[in-house]
């Protein structure tokens, strides 16, 4: 094992990723049935945690396929027109996982909230906590597309446009199934963030039970209000999805990595 | 032809104007609020003796969190690339874990570790006080040196270092002289990676820091306090302050990647 970290390396590493990650989530799952297993069941089924999970998923479904047609369109004109300033807006793409959720959360406000120049408020509404999860999740299916579309056999689109086929038909038939892999393994990232959001919808999703109060909001509360043990039990919920989303990921890898060769 | 150069302006407008509107137009916005009256009332709004405090407190936990996750990261990305060793997914998947948990479950999960009737007692205390805050950011920003780190190994190979190794080279030796020169870049974006995650975590954080005015407020935390204390020119004067460090971040990305793309 030349070069590699050598047996203490490894134990070391895997201590600090036990300490770290592995004893909390532990703690999680473990204090989540600490009230036994009917405490756990009435809060994950309770009307309220039953409402803001719903509300969680439809919000995060909806801004990944949002997001596996806005990042396509953005990642394939990043690669292949040409204008001032592509380099600019290239880098500004990276920009909502530079800027703090809770900014994201203040910069949104000051376009669409109370004070807003333009005379719209949407604060306290479901566009309100779209426009928060869109902004959060913008970069994973445009960094996902990009190096696809770059990779991309021009002349394939070529021979079909010289053969009489329409944009559309070239776009649909050649380009989307090269695309494929690349655009659902960055919209399923993109719905993980979103499912587990927090900073940027909790100032300007008004948190309204039943109506606007998203999952990690709403454990929040449980938490602030003394309950950590009913946050607990749907926050083992959430790690779950979060759990199924990586495995659907790691599997969408391999899929495109099999149809690539 | 013609045509063909209509569709293609129809998209570029189309892109580009997604992208005002959600990103570039309400981040103008918060500039040209924080400054309209001047540069005069942000800096004072900025360097309030709580603000000083929120400032120093975020360098110190970043100051203490990013070089841990460097060290581990690229001892981890190490282990997963030239090791051998059973259990290899696991491990790749549970680095994964922070990008796709929900800030507030992080900072519950520390909680029921070391909070009140939790599992572990320290003599110190964590929750709602810096240890906690440490952790908790640790824990947010883990991921990114390893993520980094692991495709730039894969890339140069181990034959330099096995070429210094038949050559008497020690293991330490190998990694000073070969093995970080190669990847150096990686760890670089990655680092600047970490410390962005670090500096701008807010939900893990506010679980876990109790938010005692002058002891546990970071940065983020301040804006969220001032926001709901009605201060909004002081909560947009922290977060210009916070989006100038990420600015300087994305500056940092867009030189860094191509030195790493270079390997």
């Amino acid at each position: 094992m030349v070069g590699g970290p050598g047996a203490l390396g490894l134990g070391l590493a895997t201590l600090w990723l036990s300490v770290i990650v592995l004893v909390p989530l532990a703690a999680l799952l473990a204090r989540s049935t600490d009230g036994g297993l009917d405490a756990f069941w009435s809060a994950v089924t309770s009307r309220q945690a039953v409402a803001a999970l719903k509300l969680t998923l439809g919000c995060s479904l909806a801004a990944a396929v949002i997001n596996a047609v806005t990042g396509t369109l953005v990642a394939w004109v990043l690669v292949r027109d040409r204008f001032r300033g592509k380099g600019f807006i290239n880098a500004l793409i990276d920009l909502p996982f530079a800027l703090p959720t809770i900014v994201v959360g203040i910069v949104l406000l000051a376009l669409w909230g109370p004070t807003s120049p333009l005379g719209v408020n949407v604060i306290a509404t479901k566009t309100a906590i779209m426009l928060a999860l869109l902004f959060v999740t913008l970069p994973f299916v445009v960094r996902s597309v990009q190096p696809v579309v770059i990779q991309l056999d021009r002349e394939m689109e070529e021979a079909a446009a010289s053969l009489g086929a329409g944009d559309l038909t070239i776009f649909r038939r050649i380009v989307l199934p090269n695309l494929v892999p690349a655009i659902l393994s960055g919209a399923a990232m993109s719905f993980a963030r979103a499912v587990g959001e927090f900073g940027s919808v909790v100032l300007i999703a008004g948190n309204i039970p039943f109506k606007t109060q998203l999952a990690s909001v709403y454990i929040f509360g449980q938490i602030e209000s003394d309950n950590p043990i009913g946050a607990a039990a749907v926050s083992v919920v959430l790690l779950g999805l979060s759990l199924a989303v990586l495995l659907a990921i790691g599997a969408l890898g391999r899929w495109g990595a099999r149809h690539e060769g | 032809m013609r045509d063909d150069r209509r569709v293609r302006l129809g998209l570029r407008i189309l892109a580009l104007g997604y992208l005002a509107v959600l990103l570039v137009v309400p981040v103008g916005l918060v500039f040209y609020r924080t400054f309209e009256h001047g540069l005069a009332p942000v800096w004072s709004s900025v360097t309030t003796p709580a603000a000083v405090h929120a400032f120093w407190l975020t360098i110190e936990i970043a100051l203490i969190a990013v070089p841990l996750n460097t060290i581990f990261g690229i001892v981890t990305a190490l282990a997963l690339v030239r090791g051998r060793f059973r259990g290899k997914g696991a491990i790749d998947a549970v680095i994964n874990l922070p990008f796709a948990l929900s800030p507030v479950v992080i900072g519950l999960a520390l909680l029921l570790v070391y909070g009140r009737g939790g599992w572990v007692h320290l003599p110190f205390q964590v929750i709602f006080s810096v240890p906690g805050m440490v952790l908790a950011t640790i824990f947010v920003s883990l991921p990114f040196v390893v993520r980094e780190v692991v495709p730039v190994l894969r890339e140069v190979g181990d034959e330099q270092e096995q070429a210094a190794a038949t050559l008497g080279a020690s293991r330490w030796q190998t990694f000073w002289r070969i093995t970080l020169p190669a990847i150096r870049w990686g760890v670089a974006f990655g680092v600047v990676l970490t410390t962005a995650r670090a500096v701008g975590e807010f939900g893990a954080v506010s679980v876990v820091s109790g938010r005692i005015a002058g002891q546990t407020d970071t940065l983020t935390l301040l804006v969220e306090k001032r926001f709901q204390n009605f201060d909004l020119a002081g909560a947009y004067a922290a977060s210009a302050l916070l989006a100038l460090i990420s600015l300087a971040t994305l500056l940092a990305m867009t030189v860094l990647k191509p030195r790493k793309d270079r390997g």
